[in-house]
């Protein structure tokens, strides 16, 4: 497990914010050596890991397929995770919210991302339009604005033309075929940052080209 | 995703200036608090709302957070 270590004068700069006497505790004995950190990292993996479940029984109508065991070890490992995320940043905390709601973060998003990723096992992703149908005229509905449908040639032609490869094939995957953002970083060797700033290139490109 | 709206939306993404993943990240718990005490959470930090709009994953992650704060705070 990593650590991290702060320093006094940091210490006494960050805790001078904290907004409750609480937050300062838990990062005093985050920070404390011996046996009075690892008690505070046992307690805050407890409290991780009652985040990490929250946030699996949120989502594990999306996973019929999973064994309640399994769920299980995705929140302690998801737990695990956020516990060494947050030690290794425990020094960028400034205390702008209660600790626990800024720990709390960590263990969402890690089981989050695993939960994501998890669903899509296994499946292939697409990066080329399932459903351009979207944009047909095939099936109009009558309360459909002319308006509208013309916004919507306009913006598929804008998607063909005036995008590069991988901006159309992330927007494509992201907004049309609906792979979630962390599974296809996984699966385009990148970060999620990352794609979302070619996401939000390629909308830029889009907005400009239709003149919205 | 049948309806023209959400998909001009989900294609265009928000209008106006808005935080990166990371940025949204780093700004959640605060956020997320502002809201829970009906501040102004948008004013706080600007360009959070937008992101939330643009970025599914953000979204998400925002609303459980907001879930599980909200959980905690509840009378027994």
């Amino acid at each position: 497990m990593s650590t991290a270590t702060v320093s006094v004068e940091a210490m006494e700069e960050v805790t001078a914010v904290f907004a409750d006497e609480d937050s300062e505790a838990w990062v005093a004995a985050l920070s404390a050596p011996g046996p009075a950190r690892e008690a505070a990292c046992s307690r805050l993996h407890d409290l991780l890991l009652r985040a990490a479940r929250f946030e699996v029984k949120r989502r594990r109508a999306s996973l019929p397929h999973l064994r309640g065991d399994d769920f299980d070890d995705l929140a302690v490992q998801s737990a695990d995770d956020a516990l060494i995320a947050i030690l290794a940043k425990l020094d960028t905390f400034r205390g702008d919210s209660r600790f626990t709601t800024w720990a709390y973060k960590f263990a969402l998003l890690e089981a989050a991302v695993k939960l994501r990723r998890r669903a899509w096992q296994g499946r292939e992703v697409p990066l080329e339009p399932e459903t351009w149908d979207v944009f047909a005229a095939d099936n109009p509905s009558p309360e459909r604005q002319a308006e509208e449908s013309e916004l919507l040639r306009e913006l598929k032609a804008a998607i063909d033309e005036e995008l590069s490869p991988h901006q159309r094939e992330v927007l494509v995957a992201l907004t049309l075929n609906g792979v979630p953002i962390d599974v296809l970083a996984e699966r385009l060797n990148t970060t999620r940052g990352a794609l979302y700033k070619t996401l939000h290139d390629a909308r830029k490109k889009l907005r400009a080209h239709i003149e919205i | 995703m049948n309806d023209d709206r959400e998909l001009m939306k989900a294609l265009l993404g928000p209008d106006g200036p808005e935080l990166t993943c990371e940025e949204c990240f780093d700004n959640l718990d605060r956020y997320v608090e502002l809201e829970l005490v009906a501040s102004d959470a948008d004013a706080a930090i600007p360009g959070m709302h937008a992101h939330l709009e643009g970025c599914p994953a953000c979204h998400e992650d925002h609303e459980s957070l907001k879930a599980l704060v909200a959980s905690t705070q509840k009378p027994a």
